[in-house]
């Protein structure tokens, strides 16, 4: 973690409430996770409820207050892709990678996330790996795929 | 660049790009939306650029990465200028052969569009049928423009509406211009946008806020944001007309964090506009100033809701508030608030700039102009298309679509997502309108429209918004989390054979209260699709049902 | 402050702007079901309990009345066949997280509630908010607050400022209508602060 780089945004929205969503998305993409010290931090700084900081954080899917894995995979289970066969799909990342969704496994090598439909649907179904897309995928490729990313 | 001064300077500025340019030079537009992104399309690009960079300057061909060209399914797309010839599922090995045909003037004959049973080519845009029964007003400009070029906006015209809306009419006139258009909202309620803007003009008080909702968390919909990401400086324009026409300094546009690719392209769109003068204080020498600043939804669906959506602005948990006082009238930290999606606020410059007439004359009575319609699902062409409005939904499926993959039949069309409704396939020359559809059952929403084809189990789809709805609602009242917690648990049981006697009757009766009962839009309409279901599918429940509780009797025996 | 005339369940009231429709039936001696109400907290509209039918110029619509202002000419039913049926589902729902809250069954008595109608899901805790909003609003101290969102919204204790806080107030456990908060607070206690109780003990 660069603690340098969190206090250089918590400075930047000081005493600024209102900004609590932007801070946390920033310390977020920075940090890919929200520790709970950091939590603290931005109370303070944005003189906001900690209660407030962690009901805002665990309210929204994006915010991880436990550390991520290397890759973040994400399986795309919007309506297209589920009609496509999403599940099967979602069911043989599961087995390749041990953890479900919302989970990041103990070697840190993976994080699983479901859902929100990036408007890609004729790709689908699909799996994204850090950002990549892995359009018109099925159960079988799963293996192949993920075994590029250690 | 200095800002520009006057809509004289502005028509200056747009002379001085057009002669620059050489219309009969080959243009080659590579399409970087969210699909063709997905199939790695910035390596098309980037080999385009590179064998572009090799020829003498002057001699060469213009390369612009572009958003949505629409036709997603036979990404990555490449059109190329001036004739537009339309080039698919092209690859970086393909760019030499096309640049070489284009400076010859010769057509890439294996790249071209061939219909999958007669094998019939079609070279320009105007002849493949994707595009050719379309209208394409909103999106069209897309292959024309590189969105982090301001100059390409200008090019086809842009901000001329606004030019005109400052100089040549009052406020007034300009919120008739939108009322006599007869525009309605295109993010789900159809509501009549001049009417908003009234209401938010004449509520009491000096500050006022305008807002571009392009949160589009609907699955299954992503033609605002291939709208907004390709042509970010249309839906500016219009925010800032419709601003001008309300009375407010203050814009906010709310969006996806998650595509990257959007935010670059709104936030470089707002520092260009605001470097000519577009933006900012004094626009174009008119006196009136207007700033816009982004805010994000970082994942939650009912931060789309108006009322939700406001409360993130404000940096608060997003919860609705209860609207016995319009956001028009009471919204953002209580001042009037006007909010309209991406594609209405797009909507607006081409009626100021061509007049409500014009607007009026196309579409349907009461739905009026063009409609963009996100095609997904059982489809053998999926994408984004642009109808006018009365447009039967089977020219869009079969005609645009291309059909049902497999040879299968269609067996349902869905509208609107977790909030829209499905009609059966003998319902599909029902016409793509506000009000006829809505009556159906299935409300055109944001116009995200999904095919399914004869093997889906239409218990699982609604089991499935459910699902989607009981993790993206807020959960704060009763209805909408118990509600839909409970109507999931019955439609799970159903599907995994476990139905009971009484299972239509409890869906009934928590969908009437869930419908009638919540707080909130998203509550309200998280009823919708199983109500279309059981109102034209009700025998596919009773059976799967039946199934169950015949079980369940065999196992007591 | 000006008096506005209206009608609930055929009765003239008379009430002031500003007013709730819920204050107005209150004053009027007219009863109105609620679960999330609290005379001290800022209207919450949760539950949905307290939906009434309002008429206003002639058209029907079904709204809480505990935010619902009060406006000349409004006519309100507070008893309907279909405001009973929207409360009698409501309660369902809520009984299956807390089948034996006083409050709930009492009202489920009422209205024909049953409290096996929809699969138990014994959480205890109906969210509606009492003790997080009793907190923030009256004392001030936001000790307890919502967590997570939709079907799994929950409400939470923070350890770092319950340990300092919740031993010399507890007053939202009075309110909570399952006992839910005093289960949960404890519980937090016991996990994150463990020592808090035994001192508080030695130093009484």
């Amino acid at each position: 973690m660069d603690s340098g780089k969190i206090d250089e945004i918590i400075d930047r929205h000081r005493g600024k409430s209102g900004d609590l969503i932007h801070v946390l998305m920033e310390i977020q993409h920075k940090n890919h996770w929200l520790p709970r010290d950091v939590l603290h931090q931005v109370a303070a700084a944005l003189e906001i409820p900690f209660s407030r900081v962690l009901r805002v954080a665990t309210l929204y899917k994006t915010f991880s207050l436990t550390p991520r894995g290397r890759h973040e995979v994400h399986v795309c289970t919007g309506i297209s892709c589920h009609l496509r066969g999403a599940k099967q799909l979602l069911e043989s990342v599961e087995r390749a990678t041990g953890i479900r969704p919302g989970e990041t496994d103990t070697a840190a090598r993976f994080s699983l996330e479901t859902g929100s439909c990036l408007g890609s649907c004729s790709l689908g179904p699909e799996i994204i790996v850090d950002g990549k897309h892995h359009a018109r995928m099925t159960p079988e490729k799963v293996e192949d795929v993920l075994k590029e990313y250690q | 660049m200095t800002r520009l001064q006057s809509a004289a300077e502005l028509e200056l500025l747009r002379a001085g790009i057009l002669s620059a340019r050489d219309a009969a030079r080959p243009c080659i537009a590579v399409c970087t939306g969210a699909a063709c992104n997905g199939l790695d399309s910035a390596r098309v690009a980037r080999a385009f650029e590179v064998e572009a960079g090799k020829m003498a300057p002057g001699a060469g061909i213009e390369v612009r990465a572009t958003g949505c060209h629409g036709f997603c399914e036979k990404g990555p797309n490449v059109v190329v200028g001036p004739d537009d010839i339309c080039y698919f599922e092209v690859t970086p090995d393909d760019v030499p052969e096309i640049i070489a045909s284009a400076l010859k003037g010769e057509v890439v004959e294996r790249l071209v569009y061939k219909h999958p049973e007669t094998g019939e080519k079609a070279v320009h845009m105007g002849e493949v049928p994707f595009y050719r029964h379309q209208t394409r007003l909103l999106i069209g400009d897309n292959i024309r423009i590189d969105p982090k070029r301001i100059e390409d906006y200008v090019a086809v015209g842009g901000y001329a509406a606004l030019a005109k809306a400052l100089f040549q009419m009052t406020p007034d006139q300009v919120v008739d211009e939108v009322k006599k258009a007869s525009l309605r909202g295109r993010g789900g309620g159809g509501f009549p946008a001049g009417q908003k803007w009234e209401t938010a003009k004449n509520a009491p008080g000096d500050e006022k806020y305008v807002i571009v909702n392009g949160h589009e968390g609907e699955p299954g919909a992503f033609m605002d944001r291939a709208l907004f990401t390709g042509n970010p400086h249309k839906v500016l324009e219009g925010l800032i007309i419709g601003a001008y026409a309300i009375g407010s300094h203050r814009g906010f546009i709310y969006t996806r964090h998650d595509s990257p690719q959007l935010i670059e392209h709104i936030e470089t769109a707002l520092a260009q506009a605001e470097e000519y003068g577009l933006l900012g204080e004094n626009i174009l020498g008119s006196g009136f100033d207007f700033r816009v600043e982004v805010h994000f939804d970082v994942g939650i669906f009912v931060s789309g809701e108006s009322s939700a959506l406001m409360r993130s602005i404000e940096g608060q948990p997003p919860e609705p508030r209860p609207k016995y006082i319009r956001t028009s009238v009471a919204g953002i930290w209580d001042k009037p608030s006007n909010l309209n999606n991406v594609e209405t606020w797009a909507n607006v410059p081409q009626i100021i700039s061509r007049g409500a007439e014009w607007y009026a004359g196309i579409g349907t009575e009461r739905s009026k102009g063009t409609k963009l319609v996100s095609l997904s699902g059982n489809v053998v062409n999926s994408g984004v298309v642009e109808v006018p409005m009365g447009t039967p939904l089977r020219k869009i499926v079969y005609d645009m679509g291309g059909g049902i993959p497999g040879g299968k039949a269609a067996k349902a069309v869905h509208f609107g997502g977790p909030m829209g409704g499905s009609i059966p396939a003998s319902l599909i020359d029902a016409p793509l309108d506000f009000d006829e559809l809505a009556a159906l059952g299935a409300p055109i929403g944001a116009g995200g429209l999904l095919v399914m084809d004869e093997d889906t189990d239409m218990v699982d789809v609604a089991r499935y918004f459910l699902e989607f709805l009981t993790n993206e609602s807020c959960g704060k009242c009763v209805p909408c989390r118990e509600g839909m917690r409970q109507t999931l648990k019955v439609l799970t049981n159903i599907t995994k054979g476990k139905g009971r006697d009484g299972d239509i009757g409890r869906l009934e009766d928590l969908n009437d209260v869930t419908g009638a009962a919540c707080l909130c839009a998203l509550g309200r309409t998280a009823s919708d699709p199983l109500k279309s279901m059981l109102r034209y599918f009700k025998d596919e429940y009773e059976l799967q049902i039946a199934r169950g509780s015949q079980a369940a009797g065999n196992t007591a025996k | 402050m000006s008096e506005i005339v209206m009608q609930i369940d055929g009765k003239e009231v008379k009430a002031s702007d500003g007013m709730t429709v819920l204050q107005a039936a209150r004053v009027a001696g007219i009863h109105i079901p609620t679960v999330c109400h609290h005379d001290k907290l800022e209207p919450f509209g949760g539950c949905r309990m307290c939906m009434v039918e309002v008429e206003v110029r002639g058209r029907k619509s079904y709204v809480v009345s505990c935010l619902y202002p009060v406006a000349p000419d409004l006519v309100v039913h507070t008893r309907s066949e279909r405001v009973d049926k929207i409360r009698r589902v409501i309660l369902e729902e809520l009984l299956a997280h807390a089948p034996n809250s006083p409050e709930l069954v009492a009202l489920a008595a009422e209205y024909g509630a049953d409290r096996d109608r929809f699969d138990k899901d014994p959480s205890f805790c109906i969210l509606c908010g009492l003790c997080v909003r009793y907190c923030a609003e009256v004392k001030q101290k936001n000790a307890v607050d919502f967590i997570e969102r939709g079907a799994q919204r929950a409400i939470s204790f923070i350890p770092e400022i319950a340990a300092k806080e919740c031993w010399d107030c507890q007053e939202c456990f009075a309110i909570c209508p399952t006992s839910y908060a005093q289960a949960a607070y404890f519980l937090t206690e016991a996990l994150a602060f463990p020592g808090r109780r035994k001192s508080a003990m030695h130093g009484a």
